[in-house]
């Protein structure tokens, strides 16, 4: 009986270090599947490569032998004992791994809950299967089920809402304070990774002038190019004040950069308009009062913290709804895979010529009053055995082992050919 | 007549739950079925009011049952318009019960029209009338977004990020949109007030005669006055803005109904009950 198993490991089970080792690039992953294929014991296979996981995809009427030829396969590629690596690894078969990859591409399974490059890469790895022919009638279905999953996963929960990482809750905080920040002039203060991330961010958002001060006025001409701004000096800040919307601060000062009376002396030339205050430096660069003028709102890395914090706790509520579509996807895969099976597929055929047959007897004979019970004994009797001969080869074709191993194809064909799956 | 009314209560309620399951459940159908159940009933209402019409040939504004159907009804009118233009989802949620209340209330309260003298019919009276009418539903929107804006703004203040948080629209859409309202219902006000004064020199020979209504109507407008000219002069928005547009409502709903059950006037007949 074939098996689908899912081979892998991912970042729960196994350090940055060891998945480093493992993963693979585009091109070797090509000529993995190409290697795999030649196993004899695997059907049909694919290989996802991500750097939180390496999972291994496959059908196979041995599952123990394929899973070692993987191994062994995995250890001679990448020249790693099979012992570095074999305790991290996990396998599921059947039921499991169907769950397993529909888990891994709603991202389920994924160290940051319903983030949504998994999905992309999920997409990738199969496609790289099929320009190199290694997936076929079961995992091709398998996938398809699998992106359907993940669409209805994202639509239909909160997964993916609302930001779970310092820069973009910033972002969505301004969002909620302007509304569209189209146009809204941004003052960086200092530098650092996370600012600039917030700012990148904000150029997507096509904010309008970007305004850069920095300590040492060259480092801040130097980003301002980057991000065609424009550099100011650190003096030149309560005067930049009165224009810009979004300010994103980073400095290593000790004392505050922006103090309250300062941002109270420029409300009132601002006319009022909002003003919007991102503090990612510790110690704090903007004075917290600020926060208690009207028109103006302060947060700091802490209050962005606990904002995110918030954000994973409604994730996690909503992955309970995730979870439950996909065992209803599960279920439902599960009814088509067992159908694939060969019994169940010569059974159905049977039932549905014998049905047609009686069906046709019962009409001709209403019209043959005269013939005696005896005469209609012997009709049926052919019939029967019409039925017998007809499906004589057909039978001995599904049950062998002529089919070349992919005995699921021919099972899918007959099962459309005689339209058995209604 | 009542059957229409009832109906007209009906779809306000339906429009109603459709709105509040919108807010919990926030698929997207339902704030169409909601608007949509609101447009029904505003045609009810509409209906309503016309038939009154057709009877006595007059506005139906004669007790307090057939103004609070003019007030549902320019609730529900002036909300229909403004969630076309605005999309602010949300503001569902005061707009349709409000409506739906009014109508209730206009149900409850006995329906026999009071014999008013020394009315004259013309153009003046039924322009009064019905800019008055849509100038105060557009203020009663208003109070509302301030409402919605303080509790936006509290919760980004306090930073305690809530259920309405994620709700709740931007603090600009909810500031723009109010000042929109208070423009709209500023403008009517005003040309409410000028056509009642035309009315009133030509039925009573004088302008303005000190009738508590005339004050405190006087004084409404002189508060929304302040009001937009303050955000126009030194930018009065945001917190500010919302807070004067809640006294402001306060003060409309005194203007109507305080003043005519507490003090007496020339208003008084039109919600006797």
């Amino acid at each position: 009986m074939l098996d689908i198993v899912l081979l892998g490991l991912n970042h729960k089970t196994a350090p940055v270090e060891l998945r480093e080792l493992l993963a693979f690039s585009k091109e070797e992953a090509v000529s993995v599947l190409g290697g795999l294929q030649k196993c004899p014991d695997i059907n049909e296979v694919m290989l996802i490569s991500t750097c939180n996981r390496v999972e291994v995809l496959l059908t196979t009427s041995n599952s123990i032998s394929a899973v070692n030829s993987v191994k062994t396969y995995i250890s001679e590629f990448k020249k790693i004992p099979i012992s570095k690596f074999e305790e991290a690894l996990y396998m599921h078969d059947g039921e499991e791994a169907v769950r397993h990859i529909f888990r891994v591409a709603s991202s389920l399974d994924s160290m940051m809950v319903g983030e949504p490059q998994i999905l992309g890469q999920i997409k990738d790895a199969y496609l790289t299967a099929i320009l190199k022919k290694t997936s076929g009638v079961i995992l091709n279905r398998l996938l398809h089920k699998t992106f359907f999953v993940a669409k209805r996963v994202r639509s239909e929960t909160g997964i993916g809402d609302h930001a779970v990482s310092i820069s973009y809750a910033a972002i969505e905080l301004a969002r909620k304070i302007f509304g569209n920040l189209e146009g809204k002039k941004v003052l960086l203060i200092g530098a650092g990774e996370m600012a600039e991330l917030a700012v990148e961010h904000l150029i997507r958002n096509r904010t309008g002038e970007i305004f850069v001060a920095n300590r040492t006025f060259e480092r801040g001409v130097e980003l301002s190019n980057r991000f065609k701004g424009k550099a100011i000096r650190i003096e030149e800040i309560p005067d930049c004040l009165k224009l810009v919307d979004i300010i994103i601060s980073s400095t290593g000062s000790p004392n505050f950069v922006i103090v309250s009376n300062q941002v109270k002396g420029v409300m009132r030339s601002r006319r009022n308009r909002p003003i919007f205050f991102i503090d990612i430096a510790v110690p704090r660069d903007i004075d917290p009062d600020i926060n208690r003028l009207n028109n103006t709102y302060v947060y700091d890395i802490d209050d962005l913290k606990g904002v995110i914090e918030e954000n994973i706790k409604d994730r996690s509520r909503e992955s309970i709804k995730g979870e439950r579509i996909v065992d209803e996807a599960v279920i439902r895969f599960q009814q088509w895979f067992e159908s694939l099976g060969a019994v169940p597929t010569i059974v159905a055929l049977r039932n549905k010529i014998d049905s047609i047959a009686k069906t046709e007897i019962n009409k001709t004979l209403q019209s043959l009053n005269h013939l005696s019970d005896n005469d209609c004994q012997a009709i049926y009797r052919m019939t029967n055995s019409l039925i017998n001969k007809v499906l004589h080869d057909p039978t001995l074709f599904l049950k062998s082992n002529g089919c070349h191993g992919d005995r699921s194809a021919y099972i899918d064909l007959t099962r459309k050919l005689f339209k058995l799956d209604d | 007549m009542e059957i229409v009314i009832i109906f007209t209560i009906f779809f306000y309620l339906m429009s109603t739950a459709g709105y509040f399951a919108y807010l919990f459940l926030q698929k997207n159908y339902l704030n169409r079925a909601g608007y949509f159940l609101l447009i029904a009933g505003f045609l009810c209402n509409s209906t309503a009011i016309f038939y009154a019409f057709l009877k006595s040939g007059q506005i139906p504004v004669h007790n307090l049952h057939e103004t609070l159907v003019i007030v549902g009804w320019s609730i529900a009118g002036v909300f229909i318009i403004f969630q076309y233009k605005f999309n602010l989802r949300i503001f569902g949620i005061y707009a349709a019960p409000l409506a739906a209340i009014v109508m209730v209330f206009a149900s409850q309260v006995s329906s026999e029209p009071v014999q008013i003298k020394n009315i004259v019919n013309n153009f003046w009276l039924i322009f009064h009338i019905i800019s008055i009418f849509i100038g105060e539903a557009s203020f009663v929107l208003a109070g509302g977004l301030g409402f919605m804006y303080l509790a936006q703004e509290h919760a980004i203040k306090t930073k305690k990020h809530g259920f309405f948080f994620r709700r709740l629209p931007s603090l600009e859409l909810l500031d723009t949109a109010g000042y929109t309202c208070i423009v709209v219902g500023f403008t009517m006000l005003t040309i409410g007030l000028a056509t009642g004064l035309v009315y009133a020199k030509m039925v009573w020979g004088k302008f303005w005669s000190w009738d508590p209504k005339e004050v405190w109507s006087g004084i409404t407008w002189l508060l929304y006055a302040a009001l937009l000219h303050g955000r126009l002069t030194v930018g009065w928005r945001g917190r500010k803005a919302a807070i004067m547009a809640i006294i402001g409502l306060a003060a409309l709903l005194f203007t109507f109904f305080g003043v005519n059950f507490l003090l007496k006037g020339h208003h008084g007949e039109f919600t006797r009950l």
